[in-house]
């Protein structure tokens, strides 16, 4: 018997996106709750009292929070094709990427905003240039190898997101001339029969970016839009 | 692992490099431990950091780990036949025991930084949330003897480190942590009966004249 298995989350976030991206790859069917974050539910509440966030992975009514702490999770249980490599020391750099990626990468690439001033492009450049080296020392399609894997999965934001949103914001910076390696990485993550599925229409994204940098004249329902991201209620700009 | 090389990057007084000491000792791995100074990076911190610059950093057989927790999971993987595991075998044991430590660096280390980094209405409001973030964390102790349950492991790891700076805390940010948080209080003194977590924590004192110092500083 299958042991039910449900991912509480909005279909918007890159988040969430990982969460489903994992259990693709394992094969694994779940029930998708979508939240509305503006009204949380009371079993998102339930699940996940601390952060109140999603995504939360429910299996056998036990609740699993934070994304990377998700899939590795998905890891652990459900065999099959693997998310992190075998070896203590290949698994401890896979985890320092996508932790770099969480805590560093995609904070600062989302700084840039719209204002486009030289300092955060200049910031935000750096660090995609570390995961561009990665790409070119590994000489592998993906982060994972032959295959997607952790880091893959947690640099699903720049993968997809980010050129939505250097779209919204009209400022670009990820150039295929700038970062050949990350582009066609990008390229061919986006393309994952497993990732394909998991991703927001992109006319819907654009949408939301749109007017989460005011270029859209409807502020309201722009508001509830930005709880949608699965990032709690701060519209500061920074964290989208 | 007899005759493999483990040096520790690191200083006296981080946090961090305090995980990666105590997770070493409890898996009895000899080490050599070297004393960073910050102002003056060595090129071999450089050189095995080069995306963060921070310790500490662990070298193993000349191969890099970095990120405290990070190293503690590496640990815990490499010498798993060492007890004591560190990290619970069950998998949703292990992913609360991550959730766990992330909570701390991302709440409660980064509240508590804030108590003696900042001044006036911004310290108020370090405090406040350090003490919402502390409460959660006691919840999640309740009346058991470990973060985790039973056994000392990857989340007492990551938090009793934070004990060194409660005297410090406490005296910058007038509040009372022993009287908010007995059974925190309790849990870390326990842990401190742990050669591990005793022959790694430097004296609170020496913590508090550290914080003064660097608040001059600060300005």
């Amino acid at each position: 018997m299958a042991d039910p298995v449900k991912l509480y989350g909005t279909v918007l976030s890159a988040y969430v996106c990982r969460a489903k991206i994992a259990l693709n790859m394992k094969g694994i069917k779940y029930e998708n709750i979508e939240e509305d974050l503006s009204n949380k539910s009371a079993d998102l509440l339930k699940y996940n009292p601390v952060h109140k966030k999603v995504p939360v992975l429910v299996h056998n009514g036990n609740p699993i929070s934070e994304s990377l702490v998700i899939v590795e999770y998905i890891d652990d249980v459900w065999k099959g094709v693997p998310i992190l490599p075998q070896d203590p020391y290949e698994r401890a750099v896979a985890r320092f990427l996508a932790k770099f990626i969480d805590e560093k990468c995609i904070p600062v690439i989302k700084a840039v905003g719209s204002n486009g001033d030289e300092q955060s492009i200049a910031e935000a450049c750096e660090q995609l240039q570390i995961l561009e080296n990665e790409l070119k020392v590994k000489g592998t399609k993906f982060f994972g190898g032959d295959n997607i894997g952790l880091v893959d999965i947690a640099a699903d934001f720049i993968a997809y997101w980010h050129a939505i949103r250097e779209e919204a914001a009209g400022i670009k910076f990820f150039t295929a001339d700038k970062f050949p390696k990350l582009t066609k990485w990008a390229d061919d993550f986006v393309n994952c029969q497993v990732v394909k599925s998991t991703l927001p229409p992109r006319e819907h994204m654009l949408a939301f970016y749109m007017k989460f940098f005011g270029k859209a004249n409807d502020e309201e329902s722009y508001r509830s839009d930005v709880d949608q991201l699965g990032n709690g209620s701060n519209v500061d700009q920074h964290q989208w | 692992m007899a005759g493999s090389e483990v040096v520790l990057l690191d200083t006296w007084i981080s946090l961090f490099g305090m995980r990666v000491r105590i997770a070493l000792a409890e898996k009895d791995v000899h080490f050599e431990r070297r004393e960073e100074d910050l102002t003056n990076k060595s090129s071999l911190l450089l050189q095995m950091n080069p995306v963060h610059k921070k310790v500490p950093v662990l070298i193993h057989d000349g191969k890099p780990i970095c990120e405290s927790n990070i190293i503690v999971q590496y640990i815990d993987e490499t010498w798993q036949n060492n007890s004591p595991p560190l990290l619970p075998s069950d998998p949703y044991l292990k992913a609360q025991a991550r959730f766990w430590a992330d909570f701390i660096d991302k709440k409660i280390y980064d509240a508590g930084t804030r108590i003696w980094r900042r001044k006036g209405e911004e310290q108020e409001i370090a405090k406040k949330e350090f003490m919402d973030w502390m409460k959660v964390l006691e919840g999640q102790l309740g009346e058991n003897s470990y973060l985790m349950g039973k056994s000392f492991g990857y989340v007492d790891i990551a938090m009793v480190p934070f004990y060194c700076w409660f005297y410090a805390l406490e005296k910058i940010g007038n509040i009372s942590i022993e009287k908010e948080f007995p059974k925190l209080v309790a849990w870390a003194k326990r842990c401190m009966e742990r050669e591990s977590v005793s022959k790694t924590l430097p004296d609170p004192h020496k913590v508090y004249e550290y914080a003064l110092e660097l608040m001059k500083k600060i300005g």
